[in-house]
């Protein structure tokens, strides 16, 4: 079994590779986009190196989903409703919602992105494949 | 001049390894200015002739049905050039193919060497059908008919093969 250590490592060098960073930019909680200057078409990048570097098979949208903003229900003044976060946090289990809760504007939403976050999400992955 | 960057097909395994040529001509305008003198293709361009090697391939993989753009390139190295009266040829390889796009690795080889002159990676979008379509219309601007016409082509010399080695059987 792979240890909390061993996948950050992994991961940490994935971004290295995906984004051209340095390996110290890459701390647990730096944010893809605002610290790492990810665009969204590195998303697509990091999804495939993930698989690829840990052996692991990503769905569409579980690591990053999609349309989220879609349905107006979810968001009143540029902010996320109650609703809406409720459903944000079922959506990403994997991400730290402390910060953003308290102040859930739309722009913010990239801030959820973090190192930490797909640590934990490949750490589950691999949990589940019992590796 | 037309936009292709290749001229030929050598090999082509549906979804997994294409392998394409491009011989650098004087009669090419822009090795005239990259540059006077000396005539060398440039890294981009060595980047496009990939690019649409690796697209086809991508987009053959599904049927042509997908609308595939270049999204990144996540690693270009050279190690060398190539001038008008050599002869290139681009392996590329998918390593990964999925409902959002693909990523492929591929080197070029100047004059049959075995070491590459150049590795790159690329990353495709398969573009969001409904959006593309509101956007472009329903036409395919990606896969060109002068652009599939490279891979007609090479589909044409192999069927002329195939069909002579069955004429003339043992040969």
């Amino acid at each position: 079994m792979a240890t909390y250590e061993e996948i950050f490592k992994k991961v940490q060098s994935t971004l290295v590779d995906a984004l051209g960073v340095d390996e110290e930019q890459v701390e647990p909680k730096a944010t893809l986009q605002g610290d790492l200057e990810a665009e969204s078409i590195d998303f697509l990048d990091i999804v495939f190196r993930l698989e690829r570097n840990f052996g692991i098979t990503i769905p569409r949208g579980e690591l990053f989903p999609e349309n989220l903003t879609s349905d107006p229900s979810m968001i009143a003044d540029g902010k996320l409703t109650e609703k809406g976060l409720n459903e944000l946090k079922e959506r990403m289990p994997y991400a730290d919602f402390t910060d953003f809760a308290k102040n859930p504007e739309v722009e913010r939403l990239g801030d959820l992105y973090t190192v930490e976050m797909l640590v934990k999400y490949v750490a589950d992955k691999l949990a589940a494949a019992g590796k | 001049m037309r936009w292709i960057w290749i001229d030929k097909f050598l090999e082509f395994r549906s979804g997994s390894f294409a392998r394409a040529v491009k011989n650098l001509t004087l009669a090419e305008e822009h090795l005239h200015d990259h540059y006077p003198g000396f005539p060398v293709m440039p890294a981009s361009l060595i980047i496009e002739g990939m690019a649409q090697t690796g697209g086809i391939l991508v987009g053959e993989a599904k049927n042509f049905e997908e609308k595939v753009v270049l999204a990144k390139i996540p690693k270009a190295e050279f190690h060398g050039f190539a001038c008008a009266g050599d002869q290139l040829v681009y392996e590329v390889r998918i390593l990964d193919l999925r409902a959002e796009g693909a990523v492929v690795q591929c080197q070029a080889f100047v004059n049959g060497s075995s070491e590459p002159m150049a590795d790159v990676e690329i990353v495709f979008a398969h573009l969001d059908n409904s959006r593309a379509n509101q956007i472009f219309g329903p036409k395919n601007f990606v896969f060109t008919r002068q652009l599939l016409g490279v891979l007609d082509l090479a589909k044409a010399q192999q069927a002329s093969v195939e069909k002579s080695g069955e004429a003339s059987p043992g040969s």
